[in-house]
């Protein structure tokens, strides 16, 4: 490896890098504003000059290559002098405003003005006034502070592939705006909010609610998809005020979206307090233990079989255990956790997960969506596509036309006879598929949904193996789950494998058959209310609280500790950072307040026991946050249904997935624009 | 009015003539394939030139589809360089030099009579809406100053009396002949030809 000097220390350094990454080895702090790790590099802060040994002039260390030999100084007079200069001149037209911004305290500008910074400034001309843009009801802009580092619009180009920000003027009256000040039509728009080094782009909806310092800060994972995006809950006092992506390379990287961002206001909003029980055919107020005995002798007056339950998307593993635990005692078996019918097979891991895993999207050289929309279904899951795309411009195909994506796909058709044709070798995509190094397959709900899911899951999957792409060092087959708690629920096994293949529970929903039907957290699901008496247990006064009879509050997944497992089988922990409000409880001691009434003491559960018990039921579970042990697939001739029928892929009302979501003021605003735009096509 | 900020009025529509068109084509051949948004800048001029001298947005759009670009890095070129005008400048739009050498020569005088010929201020449209007038930086004929160039032509060698004949004739949308208005030819000697150095010792 070339080696460097720097501050008179000799390092090794990889080809490629920048002087300004070698000195990050050296553990040399150097200032930046514009250079940020994840873009592309600007070069135009000039905050990061060091000096070079013969070179007359300091140099950008952001931009120059690290070239053998070098000898950098970055604690010499020049430099001190250089980077003292330069500040003079990045401050010379931002104001003085720091009380009264936002970015105070995490303001980079601010950091750095202190260490490289003059105390006094020579400037007496006025300083430039530019007018605030509208960017959309997320971002907050005072462009009077922006520096012009142009990391938001090399973020929209690079990263989000929506090429709407840029910077229009030049000299003094360079401006950064969105084309025409529409709103930024991305999902992964907020990131620039953390992106911005100054307070030029800061949070409208948190805009002068609180100040960094005053908050709490929980780290934890994120539940409104599958991908389990790590991310730091901030909260102050019992509220939550916002949350931060968590940097992780190998699921979202230093990006989140901006439903994980922003529906956090919902949960202020639509709580469920206290139990509510039906009256009069209106909701009212009610106590536990009033609650607790209605429900109890409804229970005892059913017969079990009459009982289901339904568990919602944003359910953690220990208290879906418990409920699981609950019905055994109850002796019904009705449980179901699909919000709507499609295949799955829990026998093997890999046929539910996300094989390839995110990070491994990376390596990849070509990609088929079959009845997938990974850009709402799985945003950062798309953004890592995207930045394979933008890399190495790998081929992407999908089967069914998902619509407006960050990258150019072809539709090879839409039909599962043109999948057929693939598997069968009579289509020319085939050979594409087989002669790839590393291809990715990703298989949606929408595929799986279909009258033939068992024909595509299983045939694929044989195909796949067929052609060596199911091994210890590449497995390209993936299935995309919607949902936070889905890969989890299949590992711990609550769907009997019986009732996976008959789709019993939604049999006997579609006929009544249920007297009781118990919701834990469920608001997807679609009922029909007839006589039977339905019990909601979760956070928000939603779909499901609509319906019911017995409404039973629990606590958020911001307010409880719980394990999740993402769509490439990874379990993480999500954290308490706040907690339950009114006298709502977590799931599993509700479960317990049941099993006491009806005198069942024996089966009482604590949560490490619970949290134990889980990790043993989970199959090829390694370790906390890492991906699952690989398992040779086995081919099995099954007998599997082939029907001819189109793929349709379900657009999904992005903003408006979830309960936490739906009561979000933000999200509504959010949709409100983005079917706006719709209707315009503008 | 600044050139510089989108004009509150405009066209709907923009399309080059099939004559811009043919030279559209002739201009993306000289750039390769994959890099066809080098052609960004010519093209602005085109539609510039045919659009009475500015670019409306529809344009921009225009060109942006033309060359599969995003719009923003269309409107980033066309805010970026001065000669591109965003508002309407008119069909004969006057540029009067204002650098020292002209200055001292009366550029001033023009100034004055721009200011009374076609409107009080800069950058605005005159009553017949065929003219504006702005001034500028050095235009490179300093040897023939005082001067103005309207749309692509130099107009030397001004003074008061030719400078009104030219406005007038703008007004009239009859444009005189662009050159030297005392009879020179390009930047020829008036009167004797002096050899270089002939009076120096």
């Amino acid at each position: 490896m070339p080696k460097i000097i720097i501050n008179g220390k000799e390092i090794e350094f990889e080809k490629g890098m920048t002087v300004l990454q070698a000195c990050e080895l050296a553990d040399v702090e150097i200032p930046r504003f514009c250079y940020h790790e994840k873009l592309s590099i600007a070069g135009n802060c000039r905050m990061c000059l060091v000096e070079l040994e013969k070179s007359p002039k300091p140099i950008a260390s952001c931009a120059m290559p690290a070239a053998e030999g070098m000898n950098i100084k970055t604690n010499t007079h020049l430099v001190e002098k250089a980077r003292k200069g330069v500040m003079e001149f990045l401050l010379a037209n931002h104001p003085l405003d720091c009380p009264v911004c936002d970015q105070g305290g995490e303001c980079d500008l601010q950091d750095q003005s202190m260490y490289y910074g003059v105390d006094k400034s020579r400037f007496i001309e006025n300083k430039r006034q530019v007018k605030e843009k509208y960017m959309g009801p997320l971002i907050k802009t005072q462009m009077t502070r922006c520096i012009h580092c142009t990391r938001c619009v090399r973020f929209a180009t690079e990263v989000a592939g929506v090429p709407e920000i840029g910077a229009i003027g030049r000299g003094e009256n360079m401006e950064i705006t969105t084309y025409l000040e529409k709103a930024m039509e991305s999902e992964l728009s907020a990131n620039v909010i953390d992106l911005c080094p100054v307070g030029a782009l800061t949070s409208k909806p948190y805009a002068f609610e609180a100040r960094p310092w005053e908050l709490k800060k929980t780290e934890s994972i994120d539940v409104m998809d599958a991908v389990g995006s790590n991310i730091r809950i901030d909260t102050y006092n019992w509220e939550v005020k916002r949350i931060l992506p968590r940097l992780n390379n190998d699921i979202n990287e230093e990006w989140i979206s901006d439903k994980t961002r922003y529906s956090c206001d919902g949960l202020l909003k639509q709580r469920l307090d206290v139990p509510y029980i039906k009256k009069n055919n209106k909701l009212q107020k009610s106590n536990w233990d009033e609650a607790i005995t209605l429900l109890t002798d409804k229970i005892q007056s059913i017969n079990p079989n009459e009982i289901g339950g339904h568990i919602g998307d944003m359910v953690n593993m220990e208290n879906a255990l418990s409920f699981k635990k609950l019905f055994a005692t109850l002796k019904s078996k009705n449980l179901e956790f699909r919000e709507k019918k499609f295949y799955i097979n829990s026998s093997e891991k890999i046929n539910y997960i996300f094989n390839s895993s995110i990070k491994g999207i990376e390596e990849s050289d070509l990609i088929l969506l079959i009845g997938s929309n990974p850009r709402h279904e799985a945003t950062m899951l798309n953004a890592r596509i995207r930045k394979t795309f933008v890399k190495k411009r790998i081929p992407i195909f999908s089967i069914g036309d998902p619509g407006e994506l960050t990258y150019d796909y072809t539709v090879i058709g839409n039909t599962t006879d043109d999948l057929k044709k693939i598997i069968d070798n009579e289509h020319e995509f085939s050979k594409k598929l087989s002669s790839s190094n590393k291809p990715i397959v990703i298989i949606g709900e929408s595929a799986l949904e279909l009258e033939s899911g068992q024909y595509i899951v299983e045939e694929v999957k044989n195909f796949l193996k067929k052609n060596n792409f199911i091994s210890k060092e590449w497995n390209a087959f993936n299935f995309l789950a919607q949902n936070a708690s889905t890969v989890g629920l299949i590992d711990l096994k609550v769907l009997s494998k019986e009732d996976e293949e008959k789709n019993s529970f939604f049999e006997k929903l579609n006929k009544n058959q249920f007297k009781l039907l118990y919701l834990l957290g469920s608001d997807n699901l679609d009922i029909k209310k007839n006589n039977e008496f339905i019990v909601y247990q979760g956070s928000h006064g939603d779909r499901g609280a609509e319906i019911a009879d017995l409404v039973l509050p629990s606590a958020a997944f911001t307010e409880q500790n719980g394990l999740f497992e993402n769509l490439e089988g990874r379990v993480q922990e999500s954290k308490k950072a706040s907690y339950p409000i009114g006298e709502a409880l977590e799931d599993w001691k509700i479960f317990n307040l049941i099993l006491k009434k009806l005198g069942k003491f024996n089966d009482l559960s604590k949560f490490d026991s619970l949290r134990k018990e889980v990790l043993n039921l989970i199959p090829n579970f390694t370790k906390l946050n890492e991906l699952p042990n690989f398992e040779e697939a086995q081919v099995v001739n099954t007998s599997s249904e082939f029907i001819s029928e189109s793929v349709n892929i379900k657009n999904l009302d992005y903003f408006y997935t979830n309960s936490i979501s739906r009561a979000s003021k933000t999200m509504s605003e959010c949709r409100q624009i983005k079917q706006k735009l719709r209707k315009t096509g503008t | 009015m600044t050139l510089k900020k989108i004009h509150d009025d405009q066209p709907k529509e923009f399309k080059f003539s099939s004559e811009n068109f043919k030279k559209a084509e002739e201009i993306l051949k000289r750039y390769p394939k994959e890099n066809k948004k080098s052609a960004v800048m010519p093209f602005l001029y085109l539609a510039q030139k045919q659009n009475s001298n500015w670019i409306p947005l529809a344009a921009m759009k225009y060109i942006a589809n033309f060359l599969s670009m995003p719009y923003i890095s269309v409107y980033e070129v066309a805010t970026f360089y001065t000669m591109y005008n965003l508002a309407p400048v008119g069909k004969h739009f006057v540029q009067v030099c204002t650098t020292t050498p002209c200055l001292i020569r009366g550029a001033d005088k023009i100034v004055r009579l721009c200011k009374e010929k076609i409107s009080p201020n800069e950058n605005e449209l005159s009553k017949e809406g065929s003219c504006s007038w702005m001034e500028v930086e050095c235009l490179g004929a300093c040897v023939n100053a005082p001067m103005i160039q309207i749309n692509d032509n130099y107009y030397e060698d001004l003074d008061e009396k030719s400078t009104k004949e030219i406005l007038e004739s703008l007004i009239n949308d009859k444009p005189l002949k662009p050159g030297s208005f005392r009879g020179r030819k390009n930047t020829a000697p008036e009167k004797k030809q002096i050899v270089n150095g002939e009076k120096h010792a």
